[in-house]
């Protein structure tokens, strides 16, 4: 009879750590001493300006939506340091690859408010897009956009460019095949690319729980071959110091880097759903202590660095800024129905005219 | 001019378009040092290097994926999938991404990629490599459908899918991947895309077909020649979009027209030639439209293929009874 060997005999052969990081507490005191940029108060003032516009902006749309002026709208209520650290980590000639969700990212990158508001009042125009005329479109099929980052960092390593693809996705999209098929090609040919998770803890109505068994969705990097690291998404300082270095070793020729940012969705999914169906409102209440603008604002006070007129400044300056959008949106002219032809082809096959001069005529 | 088989012929025109070009890219699933299942890409890598001529993780929606990422920064990917059965992940992303990047992007962004899918059965294969859902392909608005019937149409197509600044899907007949032969000149010419080919002059009959069926198509014509019968051939070559065009002034001409198609009857292409006869030559056709196709069957093994696949026989009788008919 062969002898049962317990497992713990079972050599080990490897050995695998995820690192937690975090540089303030809800408080907005220091839990540890923060990267050197920190010192940088300037940059830490235009992180905290970008969080709270978007914010404003978000609530400004779903007033619109509300009131029938835009069409369904994500906002991204209590995740904002996470698309705003990263975006502010980036250069202009690296691409952004984000999702629905990450307007906040292609604000900082260029896009103009009234485009935004243009693409989710259901006109292509707000796809002319004023950010990086290389980024890309918002994503909305979940985690399809993963691989598109992937080739364009497989693009920037055959050109010898010095630049890096930085995607950014959901916690739900981590459960598809798509992002894990991107992580281990970008594993494989160590690619400049940074995968961000905003792990906001719900796919709609489904908890991160019903969405993995993994303890973290951080790990889900090791079986591509490279580090990932979990950040408190709540804490603007520490997403940009991640980013930052996770772009700059990506950059270096390092390879890809998961980044999986913790934070929670304090709105709802989106302007067609309703949250309280699956969440309970205390769950919601508790986690507003954790969010990311007080936070930054807290230090930011602390440091001298901010006070109460300055947000009134701030407030009004945004305010400002979202109704002249707004305006812009809705001063907006019909496009002319003929141009859903427009940039189907590089040029429209001619077998196509009649129905193009159909629309014109009939329209 | 050599004789050169599809197959070579598919490799001499991807061996051209890197050559001329340093953005074009090839990657799939043993593409390298193995140069392909079928041996497209048989020499490149050792010509090309390994990071031009790349040997993918085994992944399709990766590969399509890549692609369109590829694209976007202005290179020409020339993704390969094994066989059609293995095209579904990679419809996710030519749907949802390849077909409409340039439109969701105001023409900011486009996509000049080029998927090269073997198509078909008829070569003894196992399940899910034998399919033919082109149909499926060419409902999707924003991407080309290429299929060669010969490997002049294979140098000569390949070579304008690769120039082509959109997307293409480039099905390769894979029943003919050796059995078509032909003179073949790498002179780095292109064929016009969006263009059939009338591959046969007649004045009773046309036969419309694409790919492999081509060949049996060919081959009816002659049959029916010889009872008498002239039949038109048209290769279709485009799927998507469609030469509207050579198809109606054909069937105006000779007033009766055959569709011939390997893929399953219900939803094939083979349906939208008929509507648009219907809605545009109905005046000028003397008989009924007739569609000689694969049976609403999946795909059977091999043992049943030849049964499936249209054969001479059933061509010839279709197109006898169209030209009976009064
Ligand atoms: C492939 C795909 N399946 C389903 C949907 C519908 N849908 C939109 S958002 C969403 C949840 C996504 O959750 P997550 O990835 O965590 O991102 P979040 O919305 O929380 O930012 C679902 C299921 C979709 N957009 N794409």
């Amino acid at each position: 009879m062969t002898k049962n060997w317990p497992d713990n005999q079972l050599p080990v052969i490897a050995r695998f750590e995820v690192r937690y990081r975090n540089y303030l507490a809800p408080d907005g005191a220091i839990t540890r001493p923060p990267p050197a940029f920190a010192s940088d108060i300037g940059l830490l003032v235009s992180l905290y300006r970008a969080m709270v516009l978007v914010r404003a902006f978000d609530l400004k749309a779903v007033a619109l939506q509300r009131t029938g002026r835009l069409g369904t709208y994500a906002v991204s209520l209590g995740q904002e340091a996470v698309a705003v650290g990263v975006a502010s980590a980036m250069r202009d000639e690296d691409v952004l690859l984000p999702s629905y969700r990450d307007n906040a990212a292609m604000i900082w990158r260029g896009v103009k408010l009234e485009e935004i508001l243009l693409f989710w009042g259901g006109d292509e125009r707000g796809n002319h897009s004023s950010g990086p005329v290389h980024d890309f479109p918002c994503c909305v099929p979940v985690g399809s956009q993963a691989p598109h980052a992937a080739g364009v960092a497989y693009a920037f390593k055959l050109r010898r460019e010095p630049r890096v693809a930085v995607c950014l996705f959901g916690d739900g999209a981590t459960s598809k095949g798509d992002v894990f098929e991107a992580m281990n090609f970008a594993g494989v040919h160590k690619l400049p690319v940074v995968f961000v998770i905003t792990n906001n803890q719900w796919a709609i109505s489904v908890p991160l729980r019903l969405q993995t068994a993994s303890e973290t969705l951080a790990q889900k990097a090791i079986a591509a071959g490279f580090i990932g690291e979990q950040v408190d998404g709540n804490d603007a300082v520490a997403m940009h110091a991640a980013a930052t270095e996770a772009i700059a070793a990506a950059r270096d020729g390092r390879g890809p880097r998961l980044i999986e940012a913790v934070t929670y969705r304090l709105g709802d999914h989106t302007t067609a759903d309703d949250a309280a169906r699956y969440r309970p409102p205390e769950e919601v209440q508790a986690r507003w202590k954790d969010e990311p603008i007080g936070r930054l604002r807290a230090y930011l006070v602390g440091r001298n660095a901010w006070d109460k007129a300055k947000e009134e400044q701030l407030v009004a300056e945004c305010q400002t800024r979202i109704a002249a959008a707004v305006e812009r949106y809705l001063a907006t002219g019909p496009r002319a129905p003929e141009t859903m032809f427009d940039h189907l082809y590089a040029t429209l096959p001619p077998v196509y005219a009649a129905q193009r001069r159909d629309v014109e005529e009939n329209h | 001019m050599p004789q050169v088989t599809l197959i070579e012929a598919v490799n001499m025109a991807l061996a051209r378009a890197m050559a001329d070009d340093a953005g074009v890219v090839v990657l799939g699933e043993d593409v390298g040092v193995n140069g392909g299942v079928f041996r497209a890409t048989v020499g490149l890598q050792q010509r090309f290097g390994p990071e031009r001529v790349l040997d993918t993780p085994l992944a399709e929606l990766l590969i399509s994926g890549l692609c369109v990422g590829l694209a976007s920064q202005g290179l020409k990917p020339v993704g390969e999938i094994q066989f059609m059965g293995f095209i579904y992940p990679c419809v996710d992303q030519l749907v949802n991404h390849a077909s409409r990047l340039r439109n969701r992007t105001q023409g900011r962004l486009s996509c000049p990629m080029v998927l090269r899918v073997p198509h078909g059965g008829g070569i003894r294969a196992p399940e899910h490599h034998s399919e033919s859902t082109e149909a499926m392909l060419a409902h999707i608005p924003g991407l080309r459908v290429v299929i060669p019937s010969s490997p002049e149409h294979a140098y000569g197509l390949l070579l304008a899918a690769i120039r082509d600044p959109d997307p293409v899907v480039f099905l390769e007949p894979t029943r003919i991947y050796r059995a078509a032969k032909g003179e073949v000149d790498d002179d780095g010419v292109a064929l016009p895309l969006d263009a059939a080919f009338v591959l046969r002059e007649g004045r009773d009959v046309t036969l419309i077909s694409w790919g492999a069926m081509v060949r049996e198509t060919l081959a009816a014509a002659d049959a029916l020649d010889t009872e008498g019968i002239s039949a038109e051939v048209i290769d279709l070559a485009t799927l998507k979009p469609f030469d509207e065009d050579t198809v109606l002034a054909s069937v105006a001409h000779t007033g009766r027209c055959v569709i011939v198609h390997e893929a399953a009857r219900t939803g094939g292409f083979g349906g939208e030639i008929a509507a648009l006869i219907a809605e545009r030559g109905l005046t000028s056709l003397l008989a009924p439209i007739a569609r000689v196709t694969g049976y609403d069957t999946v795909m059977p093994l091999p043992r049943l293929e030849q049964h499936y696949i249209p054969s001479v026989g059933r061509i010839v009788a279709a197109g006898r009874a169209a030209c009976r008919f009064n």
